[in-house]
């Protein structure tokens, strides 16, 4: 039988606030066990949470940012259970009513673009940690990340596969990112996602049982998660047996997924609006200047790449794959003399080559040092002061690289590198054509073979006039003289 | 001393006539010899009482006095008050003390008012007999047999033995008004944000409003002066213009119109206190006030929509006492979840525990709706027949509480009974309205009645002025009882 995978995805996104939801206590990651933690945040009898605008203006950019509907009036509900890292004993969150309804995104898989629904972003606090731990069969508590808030997108069951999945985790990811309401760091559980996974015959209209994979927090573990959980769930069915709902949690060491709970262990949580908090009311000239402070956004940018630059539509996805990166190509574009687009006197127009060498080169380089682009040793300028030098025939494709390389291992600009090491391509008719001649001499044979038709022959000699050259000649040039020459 | 209103002890401290020290140490003497037999209190500190006390003579001594600088109060043992011990009735909390001062606590502290003790009360004000605290029941002054209402019933009993010139009292359902009319003194609850909760241990967050208990209206205005104002710590606490409660204090009542709701005067009200309650309507006309009959026809549905909605809170609310923190943990547990029962199951009382099942259940998936959703909607309907009856007038008069104080035990055994008690003042907290109660006189076994008023939202000023016209003419809030 014919099977089809369905995924939706919740993903927590840790708000970049620099307070608590609703107390005044620092959210910066990693400080001593409970000393961000004030008498709001360990729930002393009589404290009252206060809502802090921060998260309701971070909701609203995202919001805007996905298309959504923002509810004008949204509202805190508790969700009641027991655990010693929820302080209060219940969770404040929202349910009946949240800020943000409906929305999408636009994921590309291989050559396939797909739009994904967004079914709602609601406001809430997060739970501290429990410490397992060094505390010698007992359990240590730290509420530090109590109250950090968390902006939990859920996704409509729109996934077919776990590629699907990952594109959309990394699409939402940087989106998030984007548009500086989280931080995107997965590490610290800035990110994290849980993925509700069936599977149906392909052809069903009705959606298999599900079961829920809580906190993955790599898109590596994502993808893995999904795909043995998939098998599993149709290795199940196929033996005669039926899902239950679970939710289930991902052991990266042996790649499987366990059941944590079954269903009927489900807790009723007995969600009530927040009687200590009022509805949320969003004013609409709030929302104004929310919106007018938005950057513009991925999709947009990409569409602009396409359509003004004219990028491939890889390129523009590439190059916008965060907001860092593209704001290195745009800086890189905007020291470049020539222009961006167009296939003029230049050959390829500057976008496509800030293009490749960004995706290229640099990326390699950046990967290799495990650096992000925003601490890339070699400015944006630096790369457009390399750029010019090829787009005016100073260097060479390959000098350019020795040039680079240069760059990024020593610093400096590209024309103090040049000057130092003698890069520079020779294109001066007067210096290559004592070269060709030599060329010619020492290799009859192939001059031989030319004139016999093959044109193989030809490429050999210009390789050895480029290698008496040191590659400093003009290639474009050697061409055209030997040309001359053997004609 | 009995007799000293907050005005009478202001000007004789004023006047040098004592300290504030001299004061404090008399009622401290008082509450030694009285409180065992009343156990109005739960907590006595007299080193931090004094350390006060000398600090709000200095304050004067300096200049900076206040009109209440010196002037002890009493604090139900609700409020959070740092370094002292912090009960809420409980054995939950038999051990916690507070880190921070309630809001209300910093007013009183910033008007230079030093804190006698902290009052007992039902566990987690939960009771209208203060027969469900952890630490005994506190025994009526008028007649030690007796209840004093609850759950502000400390806060009552020890303004009521002039153990302490006024108190501090919450009301959520009648936690005030009830005990001030079983212990025949003066208390206001405010409109629902007009005091800041933020310090005040939650029992039902929607319903809950911290308000003064003391001899007099005028007294109780004074105090509404300290307690009432803005808090950005409490998100339903108003923002509005600080106003001066006395303004209207002795404004004449001639063409004010007293509603008179026909339901508060039904079937269930005794003899004493319907013919005391006419008696104060016979009074108000005197003094040119016409009365008109109003209508609040849900108020019937008062009880049920209350006894949904507050244990529904307050099962959320005090989720928190779970042992994990502070406040009691069961000494021996096996696991988490019978550390988590234990703990509850040792920890709270039987009517607290009656009220987290009710609540539990009426959230519970699947009853919600018909529940929770419903009694909210009833509490609106319950407004708009205010909202209606304020129409016709400026204010609404009835009884507070159906009878005068019962004996000790006599309604432990039967919840409903006991709930009944506040079957007139429950309305007034789900409609968020501000409301009171002043004596109006005895029954035959010489226990007081109370009159409780309703205003309109943020009407306290016109509700004191109407319960001090009253108190200029007539002297049943100067009663004191007596033989304790």
């Amino acid at each position: 039988m014919q099977w089809e995978t369905v995924i939706g995805l919740e993903v927590h996104t840790q708000l970049t606030t620099q307070s608590k939801i609703f107390s005044g206590a620092s959210i910066a990651f990693g400080a001593e066990p409970n000393t961000q933690a004030c008498q709001v945040d360990i729930a002393l009898p009589g404290v009252l949470p206060v809502l802090n605008k921060g998260a309701v203006e971070r909701a609203i950019r995202f919001g805007l940012a996905i298309g959504a509907k923002l509810n004008r009036t949204n509202v805190f509900a508790r969700k009641n259970y027991f655990y010693p890292d929820l302080p209060k004993g219940y969770q404040i969150s929202q349910y009946e009513l949240p800020i943000v309804e409906g929305g999408h995104l636009s994921i590309q898989v291989g050559d396939e673009e797909k739009t994904i629904r967004i079914t709602r972003a609601h406001l809430e606090e997060d739970a501290g940690k429990s410490l397992h731990e060094d505390f010698h069969g007992m359990t240590g508590i730290d509420l530090n990340r109590a109250g950090t808030p968390l902006l939990e997108i859920v996704s409509e069951p729109d996934m077919r596969s776990a590629k699907e999945a990952v594109a959309y985790a990394r699409a939402l990811h940087t989106l998030v990112t984007w548009i500086g309401i989280c931080d995107g760091n997965m590490q610290e559980g800035s990110f994290r996602v849980d993925a509700n996974v069936s599977v149906r015959p392909r052809g069903q209209a009705e959606f298999g049982t599900r079961r829920e994979i809580k906190n993955l927090n790599s898109f590596r573990f994502l993808e893995q998660a999904i795909d043995y959980e998939v098998r599993w769930q149709i290795e199940q069915i196929e033996d005669g047996h039926r899902i239950q709902q679970a939710t289930v949690l991902f052991n990266p060491d042996t790649g499987e997924t366990r059941a944590m709970r079954s269903k009927e262990d489900a807790h009723d949580y007995r969600y009530f609006p927040d009687p200590d908090l009022l509805p949320v009311r969003l004013d609409e000239d709030w929302i104004e200047v929310v919106k007018a402070g938005l950057p513009e956004l991925p999709e947009q940018k990409q569409a602009r790449y396409r359509e003004e630059l004219g990028l491939s539509a890889y390129d523009a996805g590439t190059l916008t794959a965060s907001r860092a990166m593209a704001e290195y190509f745009e800086a890189t574009l905007a020291s470049l003399p020539s222009p961006a687009s167009g296939r003029g006197a230049g050959g390829e127009g500057s976008a496509k080559l800030a293009a490749n060498w960004i995706m290229g080169d640099l990326s390699a380089a950046l990967n290799k040092a495990e650096l992000d682009i925003t601490a890339s040793r070699i400015s944006a300028r630096q790369l457009a002061g390399l750029l010019a030098r090829i787009q005016d025939g100073t260097l060479s494709g390959k000098l350019a690289k020795q040039v680079f390389e240069a760059m990024w291992n020593e610093g400096g600009e590209a024309d103090a590198i040049i000057e130092a090491k003698g890069l520079k391509q020779v294109s001066d008719a007067g210096a290559i054509e004592p070269l060709i001649d030599e060329v010619l001499a020492a290799n009859p044979k192939s001059v031989e073979e030319f004139r016999a038709g093959k044109e193989k022959a030809f490429n050999a000699l210009v390789g050895q006039v480029m290698k008496a050259s040191k590659g400093k000649a003009n290639p474009a040039q050697v061409n055209e003289l030997l040309r001359k020459k053997l004609g | 001393m009995l007799d000293h209103t907050l005005r009478s002890l202001s000007t004789l401290l004023a006047d040098g006539k004592a300290s504030s020290v001299e004061l404090c140490r008399d009622y401290l003497a008082r509450i030694q010899a009285l409180n065992p037999t009343l156990n109005a209190f739960i907590t006595v500190d007299a080193d931090k009482t004094l350390a006060e006390a000398d600090a709000a003579d200095a304050r004067r001594a300096a200049g900076q006095a206040g009109p209440l600088t010196g002037v002890p109060i009493a604090h139900k043992d609700i409020f959070c008050a740092e370094g002292w011990l912090t009960t809420c009735g409980s054995k939950m909390l038999a051990n916690f003390v507070s880190p921070y001062d309630a809001h209300v606590i910093e007013r009183f502290k910033a008007a230079g008012m030093p804190a006698l003790g902290k009052t007992n009360m039902d566990e987690f004000a939960m009771g209208s007999s203060n027969e469900t605290s952890y630490f005994g029941p506190v025994k009526n002054p008028w007649d030690s047999s007796r209840v004093p209402g609850g759950s502000s019933g400390g806060s009552a009993a020890c303004v009521a033995a002039g153990l302490a010139p006024a108190a501090t009292g919450t009301d959520t359902g009648g936690s005030i008004r009830q005990p001030a009319a079983l212990c025949g003194i003066t208390g206001l609850k405010p409109t629902y944000g007009v005091v800041s909760r933020y310090g005040m241990i939650a029992f039902a967050s929607s319903l809950d409003q911290g308000g003064p208990m003391a001899r007099t209206a005028e007294d109780c205005a004074w105090l509404l002066n300290v307690m009432a104002g803005f808090d950005a710590r409490d998100s339903t606490s108003l923002e509005r213009a600080q106003e001066d409660y006395t303004r209207d204090l002795t404004k004449p009542l001639a063409g004010l119109r007293i509603g008179l709701p026909r339901e508060f005067f039904g079937e269930g009200l005794s003899g004493d206190t319907a013919r005391a309650v006419e008696a104060a309507i016979a009074q108000y006309r005197k003094l040119g006030a016409e009365t008109v009959e109003v209508s609040l026809p849900n108020s019937s549905l008062s009880v049920a929509a209350y006894y949904v909605l507050a244990p529904a809170e307050a099962s959320s609310n005090l989720s928190r006492f779970d042992g994990v923190r502070y406040g009691y943990r069961t000494p021996e547990y096996k696991d988490l979840t019978d550390m988590y029962e234990k703990t509850r199951a040792e920890g709270f009382g039987a009517e607290v525990k009656r009220r987290i099942m009710i609540g539990t259940y009426v959230l519970s998936h699947g009853y919600y709706d018909a529940y929770y959703i419903q009694a909210q909607r009833l509490r609106r309907l319950i407004a708009n027949d205010f909202a209606e009856a304020f129409k016709a007038c400026d204010v609404i008069l009835g009884p507070t509480a159906p009878s005068t104080a019962f004996r000790l035990g006599e309604k432990a055994d039967d919840p409903v009974q006991m709930y009944l008690s506040d079957i007139y003042t429950i309305a007034v907290n789900l409609a968020g309205l501000p409301g009171m109660s002043l004596p109006c006189g005895f029954d035959g076994q010489g226990l007081p009645i109370g009159l409780q008023l309703i205003g309109n939202y943020f009407g306290e000023a016109r509700m004191l002025n109407v319960a001090h016209q009253y108190q200029l003419a007539t002297d049943w809030h100067a009663r004191a009882p007596q033989g304790i």
